[in-house]
């Protein structure tokens, strides 16, 4: 067997711009997930009725079906009820709707985590609701769920390559397209296999350390 | 004068049990009450009902006047009238102390940053504790944690402020810096509401003891009476059981040495 290490040079420029959709997507979803679990977090907070119920089923429904499967139904089956949408959007809203239920998950336990006696210490000095909210639980909230909270967010950027699936041109994408147009399978995969490396263990490190920086900064030492 | 805080047939259940009994207590303006008894008997849950933590089931119970049992009751706005003190302190953990001190004056009460600020610091001057302005709870001390949350309290502008056992989680030898702070307040003729297990200092601070049991008030008298002389027997046997009793000066210490 030979290696095309030519071959593998000229797809770089196109590899770089996948890691950039790789990371755009992840970013963006990452974001929308997080405005999602807030707001999901505030409505089990005040135990609002209904709408209580209507997370509580959003989150199992999100975190029992697969991803693929979520995708599909997005891209193929909203389009026939009329809402068409590019493979990008579509990325961005399945990936939103996991990372959503996934977050909302991790800032519930975290909320959970947050002890009764700062609520008190909250209300008797007259903060409001809403108030407390904002400024003792999440917050504190958002520090004790600093660890899952990266882990998730490192498990959605992996996860964006699910959206290679409806040719969004992310690093698997670009993979399978260069070994369908030229049939190099061993380069390309040799070539994704270092860009997750690359990737994802630096990324994970990063928040490691970010995430000790921030505890410390946020409690003391 | 009328009574600032008066409870009058006030009853408080948690479900089925009833742990505060047709309770009459009035607390005078710049009055320092210190509620004594044994555990379980209801102190904190009659401090907690007074700042809206707690919901009363009847009677009636008014702040200057205001009847607090009423839907209507604002309880923000009771809050920064009655602050509290809490056993475990409760500072935010998140927050520099300045935060700390500065988050109900700012948010609640809308305050200006630079009027707000002058008041803290002058009290955590007052407290010894200027130098700390920006070290977070957990790099400070029990003592200190509790001097700060006093502090805290008191940046509301009160008009009362409640004590629930605030020395009991603290080590000896912080005991005393957290009662001068509490001590300090009654001699500014600030009103009162103490809960303690430190008799002596009861003894020195307080203008009437109230002695609970049971979720009922037994006994009412001026800390020299009571200490000497306690009309009911659960009285007598409460204090018999706080041996120090005997050793205690016969005439009121007024300061802490
Ligand atoms: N949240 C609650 N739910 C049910 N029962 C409670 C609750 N809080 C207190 N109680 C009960 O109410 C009674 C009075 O409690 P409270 O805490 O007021 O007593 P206390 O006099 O402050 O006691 P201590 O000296 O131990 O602090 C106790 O019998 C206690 O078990
Ligand atoms: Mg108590």
């Amino acid at each position: 067997m030979s290696f095309d290490v030519a071959f593998i040079l000229s797809t770089l420029p196109a590899f770089l711009k996948a890691v950039g959709v790789t990371l755009q997507v992840g970013l963006i979803a990452i974001a929308t997930s997080l405005v999602v679990a807030v707001i999901n977090t505030a409505i089990l907070v005040y135990r609002t009725p209904y709408l209580q119920r209507a997370v509580g089923l959003y989150v199992e429904l999100a975190r029992n079906t697969p991803l693929l499967i979520q995708l599909f139904f997005v891209y193929f089956a909203l389009p026939s009820l009329g809402l068409k949408i590019s493979g990008f959007a579509a990325a961005i809203i399945t990936m939103t709707f996991l990372g959503g239920a996934y977050l909302t998950e991790v800032l519930r336990a975290g909320v959970e985590a947050v002890p009764a006696a700062q609520l008190e210490s909250g209300r008797s000095i007259g903060l409001s609701e809403g108030q407390l909210l904002r400024h003792v639980i999440l917050p504190q909230a958002g520090i004790l769920s600093l660890p899952a909270l990266f882990a998730n967010f490192i498990f959605l950027l992996k996860e964006t390559t699910v959206v290679s699936a409806v040719a969004v041109p992310e690093i698997l994408y670009t993979t399978k397209s260069y070994i369908a147009l030229y049939y190099k399978t061993y380069e390309m995969l040799a070539v994704l296999t270092l860009i997750c490396v690359l990737l994802f263990l630096p990324l994970s490190l990063l928040l490691s350390r970010l995430e000790r920086r921030l505890q410390h900064g946020q409690f003391g030492s | 004068m009328s009574a600032l805080i008066e409870f009058k047939g006030f009853n408080k259940f948690f479900g089925e049990h009833q742990v505060l009994k047709d309770i009459d207590l009035q607390v005078r303006s710049g009055e320092v009450v210190v509620i004594l008894g044994p555990s379980g008997c209801g102190k904190s849950t009659l401090l907690r009902c007074l700042n809206g933590l707690e919901v009363a089931h009847g009677g009636s119970l008014t702040l200057a006047g205001k009847e607090l049992l009423s839907k209507a009751t604002d309880w923000r706005q009771v809050r920064q009238q009655v602050g509290m003190v809490f056993q475990s302190y409760h500072l935010f953990g998140h927050m520099s102390v300045m935060e700390n001190l500065l988050l109900g004056p700012l948010k609640v009460q809308k305050r200006e940053r630079f009027e707000a600020q002058a008041q803290a610091e002058a009290l955590l001057a007052r407290v010894g504790l200027l130098d700390k302005r920006d070290a977070y709870p957990r790099q400070l001390s029990g003592g200190q944690q509790q001097r700060i949350a006093i502090v805290r309290s008191l940046c509301m502008n009160p008009q009362v402020m409640l004590f629930d056992e605030v020395t009991a989680a603290l080590d000896p030898e912080m005991v005393k810096e957290v009662l001068q702070v509490i001590q300090g307040l009654a001699r500014d003729g600030m009103t009162l509401l103490i809960v303690t297990h430190e008799m002596a200092f009861a003894r020195a601070v307080a203008d009437r003891i109230v002695f609970m049991e049971a979720g009922r008030i037994l006994e009412q008298s001026a800390p020299e009476s009571f200490f000497t002389n306690p009309q009911t027997a659960r009285a007598q046997q409460f204090l018999e059981k706080f041996s120090f009793v005997e050793s205690l000066p016969k005439t009121p210490h007024k300061e802490l040495s």
